[in-house]
């Protein structure tokens, strides 16, 4: 009798004891470049960001209105995977193996095509940080109920960036492009020639390079670029292929011979900003880093970061620390004892605020953010880099309405845009 | 005009650096029988340690026009230790054994000191731009080139020349040669065939390395440089016929220009162009431009 009651009611305990831990605890998948040619631009400073978050908010140091501890009390435990495995299986790793309640990360964009509908399916809440591209929200998931991006969209940024060079009347006579062939590249230069059609600046292309990602030499791409003497360069490069560029085509004397516009520059900032030339149109794909708002979470989260890893926060970190925060907004509008289900439907549509300021998930059927985006050319202020001449596109003025795709909207000449 | 001159100058430029890259791959496999996998390593280990090295040199304030030097200096020694300590304590193990456990074994290879990069260096990247910037451009027909990719060429093609001097006219090189012919009839004439190994290894690894070493300067030199590397060497050296030098040299210069051709004439081709000039050669010459006749051995 002995022998059947005592494993029972030990097993009593530790269903009872494991359940208490669960509900003491969230638990936190966050995918990100651990290896690979990304992880140095990408990983690194997305890591670092919510190694930062997570045990700001474990404490409660995180200023208002998320200084209380923990997320609905729950103390976070976070278990990092690389995002340069096969994205579906470490998908499945973090969810079943290592009960992820929630997945917070991922950069590339083919990823989070593939990881979309896979998050669906296990009706977990998983909010990409990065990924630029349009086609989640308007092909993958056309119907989302736990996927969210808190990033904005390479369609803002190849807006923004044909209204800038329109406002601030670069001579866009002979544009050229150079952007990485896959989903994130085509996806930038599409809808960047689509604006300035749309934008009617007559512009002739003279050039369109699609290099291989990752393949780090330039040297015919720059001449291709350099003979087809354009006016104006578009790139939407980023990390090891970005700097690679800048490395080989700024001594050649490119960047003097023409404009040139990085849609992700800022990134450049902690790595090679002596080889940028002044004068370089950049980005930072949305509000971050030097166009980042002046406000209290702005102001802890860069001396909180630089405080403890030595050197300015990257927009990748901004980004990350946007939607650890934003997933913290959503657990606590949705009340005590929230789940990812219950998270999930606050998430939609929420605003909330973050250190690049208000964030609006107004797209994508309450999914998608919508944030503003600024560009400025590239100085080097005693040494330091920074950029003036900005100027900042609200959210309604680069972001399609709800209900049309980016290239729908481009096409028709942006209705409904409302810009100052 | 302009547009020919580029394409000649970026094909050229191309192919060299296809060349350092791909040669040492062919002469292990021409000589050894291995498909050595490991190669991309060896290339990363090289851009690594130039790296660091000239990092250090830099931040001493030493004069720029040495650090050509120490690059030498560094390429030389890193793929000496890291192709004798790889041929020594793995490969010595198992020659005889089949050529496809030998793939897996350098492949195995390859992924442990991928590890072991990330290990010492860590995932963040690195730079050192000086050398690349140091000689400036010149402009040929109008269009500004770097005297550092010219200097590239130069060294493929002294590094090639090199090569063949030591096959052909060395002792050694003869007698790497002979166990080319045949591995068991220069073992009983009195060959040390694993010394010939050893050196074939050392100087294969050493190609690699010099690959990496001049590569990064103009490159973020981050984990994974040497995945990419050791697709497009298998490549050349398909093209060419594996175990060929001269294959290897056609090769580059094949998919060198194939390259520079599609960049400038085509650039929605460009990422397959390489693969496209691999097939029609593998279509017409199964065994690569290059490839030696082989009796049939029962």
């Amino acid at each position: 009798m002995h022998k059947t009651i005592i494993p029972l009611c030990l097993a009593g305990t530790l269903t009872a004891t494991g359940a208490w831990a669960q509900d003491d605890t969230i638990q936190i998948g966050v995918p990100v470049f651990l290896s690979g040619p990304a992880a140095g631009a990408f990983g690194q400073p997305e890591r670092n960001a919510a190694e930062l978050l997570f045990d700001s908010i474990n404490e409660g140091s995180v200023p208002a209105p998320y200084d209380s501890e923990g997320v609905n009390g729950r103390t976070i435990e976070a278990t990092f995977s690389d995002e340069a495995s096969d994205a579906v299986v470490e998908y499945r790793n973090l969810v079943d193996r290592n009960g992820a309640e929630v997945v917070i990360g991922y950069t590339s964009s083919a990823n989070c095509k593939s990881v979309a509908p896979l998050a669906e399916e296990l009706q977990t809440l998983t909010v990409f940080v990065d990924c630029g591209t349009p086609q989640i929200f308007e092909e993958v998931v056309t119907d989302p109920t736990y996927v969210f991006r808190t990033g904005l969209t390479a369609t803002t940024d190849a807006v923004g960036a044909a209204r800038y060079l329109v406002d601030t009347g670069v001579d866009l006579s002979r544009v050229a492009g150079i952007n990485q062939n896959y989903a994130w590249g085509q996806d930038n230069w599409r809808d960047f020639t689509g604006s300035l059609e749309a934008l009617e600046t007559g512009s002739e292309i003279v050039s369109e390079q699609f290099p291989q990602v990752y393949v780090g030499q330039y040297g015919a791409e720059a001449s291709a670029l350099l003979t087809s003497s354009p006016t104006l360069i578009f790139s939407s490069f980023w990390g090891g292929d970005l700097e690679a560029f800048v490395l080989q085509a700024a001594p050649r004397g490119l960047f003097a011979r023409s404009q040139v516009i990085l849609t992700t520059g800022e990134a450049l900032f902690p790595t090679i900003p002596d080889e940028l030339p002044e004068g370089t149109i950049i980005s930072a794909r949305g509000p971050f880093s030097v166009f980042a708002p002046e406000n209290e979470l702005a102001e802890w989260f860069r001396t909180a970061y630089a405080e403890r890893f030595g050197q300015e926060p990257t927009y990748p970190a901004w980004k990350m620390a946007q939607a650890v925060l934003g997933v913290k907004a959503a657990y606590e509008k949705a009340g005590e004892g929230a789940d990812s289900t219950a998270a999930a439907e606050a998430m939609e549509n929420l605003e909330f605020e973050a250190p690049s300021g208000t964030v609006r998930m107004s797209l994508g059927n309450g999914h998608q953010a919508a944030q503003s985006i600024s560009y400025g050319t590239y100085v080097l202020e005693d040494g330091e880099p920074g950029v003036e001449n900005v100027i900042t596109y609200s959210a309604e003025c680069i972001n399609p309405p709800a209900d049309q795709t980016a290239a729908e909207w481009i096409a028709a000449g942006f209705p409904g845009a409302e810009c100052d | 005009m302009q547009k020919f001159t580029a394409i000649m100058l970026d094909g050229m430029s191309y192919a060299a650096w296809l060349f350092l890259v791909a040669v040492g791959l062919t002469l292990i496999y021409g000589v050894m029988r291995i498909l050595n996998i490991a190669h991309g390593a060896f290339y990363a280990i090289g851009a690594y340690v130039c790296a660091s090295a000239l990092g250090v040199y830099y931040s001493l304030g030493l004069p720029g026009v040495f650090a050509f030097a120490l690059m030498g200096v560094v390429a030389l020694v890193a793929g000496l230790i890291v192709g004798l300590i790889v041929e020594r304590g793995v490969l010595r193990n198992l020659y005889g054994r089949d050529e496809v456990l030998m793939v897996l074994v350098t492949y195995a290879l390859f992924l442990i000191l991928e590890d072991a990069v990330k290990l010492i260096w860590g995932v963040k990247s690195y730079f050192v731009y000086q050398p690349y910037a140091h000689f400036g451009f010149i402009e040929i027909g109008g269009l500004p080139y770097q005297v550092y990719d010219l200097l590239i060429v130069a060294l493929a093609v002294v590094m090639g020349i090199a090569l063949w001097f030591w096959l052909e006219r060395s002792r050694m090189g003869r007698m790497t040669t002979a166990v080319v012919a045949d591995r068991e009839i220069s073992a009983a004439m009195g060959i040390n065939v694993k010394r010939v190994f050893a050196t074939t290894f050392a100087i294969g690894t050493i190609f690699a390395v010099v690959g990496g070493v001049v590569t990064a300067p103009k490159i973020a030199v981050t984990p994974g440089i040497g995945v990419e590397v050791i697709i497009l060497a298998f490549a050349v050296v398909v093209i060419g016929g594996l175990g060929s030098i001269p294959g290897a040299a056609i090769g580059a210069v094949f998919a060198g220009y194939a390259r520079a051709l599609s960049v400038h004439l085509a650039p929605e081709f460009e990422l397959f162009a390489i693969y496209a000039v691999m097939a029609v050669v593998l279509a017409i010459r199964p065994h690569g431009l290059f490839a030696r006749a082989s009796g049939r051995k029962i």
